[in-house]
């Protein structure tokens, strides 16, 4: 037993090892913190829910590749968003661009919260304009019948 | 304003209804900014003779279809049956882009590849995976590194682009072409860009 999980730790430890080498990294470490930086914000086509930085699927190594090798061509983290976004869309960006179609996402929080505080405001006002209900003598006395007859209720309980 | 109660019922229905709406969609498939686009330029080698290169020029003046492959896709063996038969009836011509037939096999260690192997071993394993399971490519050829299938915005193979005469990109199938795709969609939009000049 003592040899198997020993056997499925080194098995572990062998799988961390290749990753950890797999890939080729720039020996120039401002440049990869900047391909770091900029390949968190492009999003990993193919796991979807993880950056090209975080993935370890063959195109976000490809991509990744990319931004290294324009990065040190010269060229600026615009430059390299719009050539992703040339090619996969929007979609690739984790912080999609503000235009007519994407007016709902940014905006949608904020209107939500404006009707929402409006709708409460409204509420709140029309409670208070809404005064306690004056009762006529007849009423007073059926309310102080009902209540005593409760107390008598209470002390015979 | 009786009806007052239903209100919260009717939101409850609106959320339901986007809600089944959002399960209809894929999410695998993200629309490609390509369509309506010129085709991104290549120039690769071919297949069948390496010497020898295909480039989008080349195509000028066709309809034709570009289907991104390779012999370690396993849904590319699902679709294939379905463009062996389309290869037969010979409506369009189909070019096979053959896509890191080497690297993108999560099978193989890059690092006992040498680099000058690597062609020729991709050469023998795409001719062999063709013979093997039928050639329907009027031609393929050798996106070895990937980069064209980057210019393409490939992200998932296997993919299709249809391709006009004037060289731009028309209508794209992500995943493998179904018989039910090729039919409804895909072979009525060649036949109408056949139609135009």
């Amino acid at each position: 037993m003592r040899r198997f999980l020993l056997a499925c730790g080194l098995s572990l430890f062998a799988l961390v090892a290749h990753a950890n080498t797999a890939e080729p990294v720039a020996p120039d470490q401002a440049l990869e913190e900047r391909v770091m930086a900029l390949s968190h914000k492009l999003r990993c086509l193919v796991c979807q829910n993880q950056s090209i930085a975080e993935s370890d699927a063959d195109l976000a190594v490809d991509l990744r590749g990319q931004v290294r090798e324009q990065l040190s061509a010269g060229k600026n983290e615009d430059e390299i968003a719009d050539y992703m976004v040339a090619r996969y869309g929007d979609f690739v960006l984790y912080e999609p661009p503000m235009r007519g179609s994407t007016l709902l996402l940014w905006l949608g929080p904020l209107v939500l919260a404006v009707v929402g505080i409006g709708v409460l405001m409204l509420r709140l006002s029309r409670r208070n304009k809404e005064s306690a209900p004056v009762l006529n003598e007849a009423q007073r006395a059926k309310a102080r019948a009902l209540l005593e007859k409760d107390d008598n209720n209470g002390t015979q309980a | 304003m009786k009806a007052k109660f239903l209100v919260p019922l009717f939101l409850f229905l609106l959320l339901v209804g986007f809600l089944g709406f959002g399960l209809s969609l894929n999410p695998r498939e993200v629309p490609s900014p390509l369509i309506d686009k010129p085709a991104p330029d290549f120039t690769l080698a071919r297949l069948d003779n390496p010497e020898q290169t295909l480039a989008l020029a080349d195509m000028k003046g066709q309809v034709w279809l570009l289907n991104v492959w390779a012999s370690w896709c396993v849904a590319c063996r699902q679709e294939h049956p379905v463009l062996v038969a389309l290869a037969k009836r010979k409506e369009v011509p189909l070019v096979g882009l053959n896509y890191k037939e080497v690297r993108g096999d999560g099978g193989i260690d890059m690092r006992k590849v040498a680099a000058e192997n690597e062609l020729p071993m991709a050469i023998e394993r795409a001719r062999g995976w063709l013979q093997s399971h039928g050639d329907p490519y009027d031609v393929s050829i050798l996106d070895i590194n990937g980069r064209v299938g980057i210019d393409f915005g490939v992200y998932g193979v296997p993919e299709t682009f249809l391709i006009d005469k004037q060289g731009v990109i028309r209508h794209k199938h992500i995943g493998p072409i179904t018989p039910d795709a090729l039919r409804d969609t895909i072979l009525p939009k060649v036949a109408a860009l056949k139609a135009e000049s």
